[in-house]
């Protein structure tokens, strides 16, 4: 099993998420955004970052990146994809998820462990039941999810929220637990198929314990699981 | 050669943070009636260029149009 992450000027989790996948022994590779082939990978990760300083808005400039149209190829093939956080915004932009990160309701950069309540989705890349609650950081200024009432209506019937931000124990206040102003409480979604998934949560800072957690292993092992039985 | 000034704002109904807190900021400084205060973002672009060209520009790069609304104004000869 390897991971390609692609590494865009301005990326600055990509040795995190490199450090995480080799934790679990999982083979990695870097993919420099200006190639034109991801080489073989079995999945990509978007890491986060500040892609081109996240100049117009985070994410719209690394969209155009020439590795980008291989990373919608290999999308569109079913290839698993993720993004995390800079790389959720990535996403976006690029239209392989619907809605935008905007800035935090609060203007405030934030960064700390946050409870997340796992949904019932179509995400490939999580394997943990319904209502399991796991504590992964966050860590950014744009993590505002938003989308329109009609697209927030698609994802829920079509099992594309895969995460909400929580309290800690997996219920949800009639205020709202996003720290950001994110729609519905949205931490992570998937599209359709459930190959490409999105979330601003950092899960490579959760797998090594020298980190105080290791609720982020799943997000990785998941998707090799998977994998290694497509694979038979 | 041709000068556009483009006006990039957020969608009817999309929170404005910066906006938000002008808004409040204004009135804390004791400025009465004020109904709404949005900041967006102004670009300049000379470019040979015509208005469709640069309407193109906006919808794929200059802004994101699930969150955002824009309006170019041409100005003529650079």
């Amino acid at each position: 099993m390897r991971f390609g992450v692609v590494v865009f000027p301005g990326s600055n989790c990509e040795q995190d998420v490199v450090h995480a996948a080799n934790h679990l022994g999982f083979e990695t590779s870097y993919i420099w955004h200006g190639d034109t082939d991801l080489g073989h990978v079995d999945a990509v990760i978007l890491p986060g970052g500040f892609s081109y300083g996240d100049y117009i808005r985070c994410g719209a400039v690394a969209r155009f990146s020439p590795i980008m149209a291989e990373v919608v190829r290999f999308a569109e093939r079913g290839g698993p994809v993720m993004g995390i956080c800079n790389g959720f915004q990535i996403l976006t932009e690029a239209h392989l998820l619907p809605g935008a990160l905007l800035r935090n309701s609060g203007l405030k950069f934030i960064c700390h462990g946050q409870p997340l309540r796992v949904e019932r989705s179509a995400c490939e890349w999580l394997d943990l039941p319904e209502g399991a609650v796991v504590d992964i950081p966050v860590n950014h200024n744009e993590g505002n999810y938003y989308c329109d009432a009609e697209t927030l209506a698609r994802l829920q019937a079509g099992g594309q929220i895969v995460l909400r931000y929580c309290e800690p124990d997996g219920s949800r206040a009639a205020a709202g637990n996003a720290p950001n102003g994110a729609v519905d409480d949205i931490a992570g979604i998937c599209n359709e198929r459930g190959n490409v998934f999105g979330l601003m949560p950092h899960p490579e800072r959760a797998v090594d314990p020298l980190t105080g957690t290791t609720d982020g292993a799943p997000f990785f092992t998941a998707i090799a699981k998977r994998l290694a039985e497509v694979a038979g | 050669m041709a000068r556009y000034e483009v006006y990039v704002t957020y969608k009817q109904g999309i929170f404005d943070p910066p906006g938000a807190t002008a808004e409040r900021a204004l009135a804390n400084l004791g400025y009465e009636g004020i109904e709404s205060v949005k900041i967006g973002k102004y670009i300049q672009i000379e470019a040979d260029a015509d208005l469709a060209t640069v309407h193109e520009m906006c919808e794929r790069l200059l802004a994101n149009p699930v969150i955002e609304d824009f309006r170019i104004v041409a100005e003529g000869e650079a």
